[in-house]
């Protein structure tokens, strides 16, 4: 089957059937990144702009990445280098870069909905490299690769998602995913953290204690707190929240044995993490930013109608 | 001229009348109600078989934008509008720029109207200096330029100090005051309604209790006060539950409603619509189906439309960016009429709550179709079919949810001071 999708928004809006097809993409294509010659001629002569409105030097890097191993030209434009400042609404941002003609636009944003506001007036591909609190596919899927990858398979998994749910496009995309694949998803966090209705976004299961959440758990995934975006009335202090919601080893070992330990980077040490944790065996930290590439050249691929892959 | 409005269902809650009668009007004055009443020489006649004939709809909350903001409204089309969605009258809010709170500007509105209007425009005056909060508006000079009421709405006058002496100034000049209920604390950032959809998007969202707590100020300060207050667009089930409480309890507590609150929840906000942007944010089913049960034990006194016409620049954009607010004057009775259709109200409660009610809240000889009343009246079609089309909208914005909606009913004939001003 092929995918048919014009632009990859949301996790929400794919079926099992398009999540397998990227990953085993993305398998097949993380061959490439081996290769003594990183590159392929798959998207020679394709345009992809990389519009970043807010900055994200990892999650850029790794499309920009994705985008030259696959023979695209990939432009970066940044919101400080763009008319933002200026006053230009999206809308005509869009309709100046559009006049380039480019084939994707990967774009990141902070308010939710703006990459469903652009891709509804652009003719090109829009792939949504995060927006708002809303969704961040790309991270979901690089996620779901490296758990499959551990464990063979998705259905049945045990995954537990730490932290500020509320704020966290990492969280709900993976929510989608991972409920979609069959996986089981416990989310825990402080109660200033959870938002209302969260568990009908799939089938997810809100924990009192975050330990609830970890007991038994193949993956334990947590979430970047946003020191400066919390302010004084989320949390009352990192320190308490590192006590209760932080992994260190002693709540690392109510997981599974050969549980693995995720976070979509950058680590606040010592507040999410122990920086124990963050760099044992089980971390499969820079497991998920080598698969980052392979799953954004897998998503370019697909929604440029995809060739033939060498 | 003499105007005659022959066989129609007359329905006037002022006066306990639901039955087929004629009305005529002459010199601008309702000067005979019954039945078979000759026409005199030179009296336009309509034939109102089959049609619905009520004292004129009253909106007593719209923004017409003027002075200032004409780029979204105007006076002229603002009235337009009105007259089109079967409205003799209308009372607009003060948030123009400037702000309507001295009495060159409300002179500027009542002149304009007189010569631009199709309906009667009642201007609402600000409670503070510039709605800013701080100070007393001139209450006063407000009401004798005109003004019905007065409201800072687009914000709640945060003091609660500054509050109370308000009413109580306000009640001793006889003039309504208006409270735009909202706790800023609370609605934060948020841009539509917290709960499961706002989580879905990942939009802000703001919580219900930043509404009850504000109404719940105002009822008490108004009890504390002995002085009346009338709560804007309620939303949420928490506030009819807290005015219910309050009125039973004999507190001076008036609120409205608009059509969108009892018709549509957060899901509209789905796909980002911008259209389903507003303040106070549509809320959840049980709120409707509050909202419902309000107007039907009468605790909702009035439906108001919060008409806020805005520039297609500013709603196409990205939901966090776009303006709040909808147009709400060509589709408000027929939205209300499918009360009656459902069996939250009879036809004399929803004109009671379109035109008795704000009638007596803002204090207007109007209302009525008593024998000698000013010949304000709408004959509405309530089985007319149509569908709600941008093109034919008569307001200068176009920002409603319910485009493309299949409506049923609609006003055929806006009278005002016995000239008729809209014909279907
Ligand atoms: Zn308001
Ligand atoms: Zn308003």
């Amino acid at each position: 089957m092929g995918f048919r999708h014009k632009d990859i928004i949301a996790l929400k809006d794919l079926t099992k059937e398009e999540i397998e097809l990227l990953l085993d993409t993305a398998d097949n294509l993380s061959e490439i990144n081996q290769r003594d010659i990183k590159k392929v001629p798959t998207l020679r002569g394709k345009t992809v702009i990389n519009l970043f409105y807010e900055a994200s030097t990892r999650t850029r890097t790794s499309f920009e990445i994705a985008a030259k191993r696959l023979s695209a030209d990939a432009v970066n434009i940044t919101a400080s280098t763009s008319s933002v400042v200026k006053g230009e609404t999206l809308s005509d941002t869009a309709a100046n870069i559009l006049a380039m003609k480019p084939d994707i636009i990967v774009m990141r944003h902070s308010v939710s909905g703006a990459h469903e506001y652009l891709a509804k007036r652009v003719s090109c591909s829009v792939i949504n490299a995060g927006d708002g609190a809303h969704e961040h596919p790309s991270q979901g899927l690089l996620d779901m690769l490296t758990m499959r990858q551990k464990f063979g398979k998705l259905a049945g998994l045990k995954v537990a998602i730490v932290g500020d749910i509320t704020h966290s496009r990492v969280a709900r995309s993976n929510i989608y995913g991972l409920t979609t694949m069959g996986a089981k998803v416990f989310l825990a966090g402080p109660p200033t953290m959870m938002p209302p209705g969260i568990e009908r976004l799939g089938n997810v299961t809100v924990c009192k204690d975050m330990r609830e959440a970890v007991d038994q758990a193949d993956v334990v995934m947590m979430l970047r707190i946003q020191l400066e975006r919390q302010g004084k009335t989320l949390l009352p202090s990192m320190r308490e929240y590192s006590r209760y919601f932080g992994l260190n080893p002693t709540v690392l070992a109510l997981a599974k044995k050969d549980a693995i330990v995720m976070h979509p980077g950058p680590i606040n040490r010592g507040v999410e993490l122990a920086s124990s944790v963050a760099d044992c065996d089980q971390s499969a930290i820079m497991k998920q930013v080598e698969n980052g590439v392979a799953v954004r050249m897998a998503m370019l691929y697909h929604v440029c109608g995809g060739e033939p892959v060498e | 001229m003499n105007l005659l409005i022959k066989g129609g269902r007359v329905i006037d809650p002022s006066q306990g009348i639901d039955e087929t009668m004629d009305v005529l009007i002459a010199d601008g004055v309702v000067l005979e109600l019954g039945q078979g009443i000759a026409a005199p020489e030179g009296t336009q006649t309509i034939d109102a078989s089959g049609l619905l004939v009520t004292p004129g709809l009253i909106d007593m909350h719209v923004h017409l934008r003027d002075p200032g903001l004409e780029y979204k409204e105007d006076i002229a089309t603002g009235s337009r509008a009105a007259a089109a969605g079967g409205f003799t009258s209308v009372a607009c809010m003060p948030n123009t720029s400037p702000v309507i709170d001295n009495k060159a500007v409300a002179c500027y509105v009542v002149n304009k109207a007189k010569s631009e209007a199709l309906v009667n425009v009642f201007p609402i005056g600000s409670i503070t200096k510039g709605s800013k909060g701080d100070s007393l508006a001139e209450m006063g000079d407000l009401k004798e330029a005109g003004c019905v009421a007065v409201s800072d709405d687009g914000k709640p006058v945060c003091n609660s100090e500054l509050m109370r002496r308000a009413l109580e100034y306000a009640k001793g000049i006889g003039i309504t005051v208006i409270s735009h209920s909202e706790d800023l604390a609370l609605v934060g950032e948020g841009v539509m309604n917290e709960g499961f959809v706002s989580t879905e998007l990942g939009l802000k969202g703001i919580p219900w209790a930043a509404e009850d707590i504000a109404v719940a100020r105002e009822v008490y300060l108004a009890e504390f006060a002995c002085a009346p207050v009338h709560i804007a667009h309620i939303s949420t089930a928490g506030s009819a539950r807290i005015i219910r409480n309050a009125k039973a309890r004999g507190v001076k507590v008036t609120c409205e409603t608009a059509p969108h609150y009892f018709t549509l929840t957060d899901d509209a906000v789905r796909g980002y619509n911008t259209n389903a942007k507003m303040n106070p944010p549509l809320r959840g089913e049980s709120d409707v189906a509050a909202m419902k049960a309000a107007l039907a034990d009468g605790t909702i006194d009035a439906i108001a439309t919060d008409h806020a016409p805005h520039h297609p620049d500013e709603k196409d954009v990205e939901f966090n960016v776009a303006l709040n607010g909808i147009v709400g004057l060509e589709t408000s009775l027929p939205l209300s009429l499918k009360l009656v259709e459902e069996g939250v109200l009879d036809l004399k409660g929803l004109v009671s709550v379109m035109s008795c009610n704000p009638a007596k809240i803002l204090g207007l000889d109007r209302g009525t179709l008593r024998v000698g009343a000013v010949g304000d009246v709408t004959v509405i079609d309530p089985a007319k079919e149509w569908q709600v089309d941008a093109a034919k909208l008569e307001s200068k914005s176009k920002n409603s949810p319910f485009l493309g909606w299949q409506m049923k009913g609609k006003a055929v004939y806006t009278v005002v001071k016995g000239q008729v001003v809209h014909q279907a």
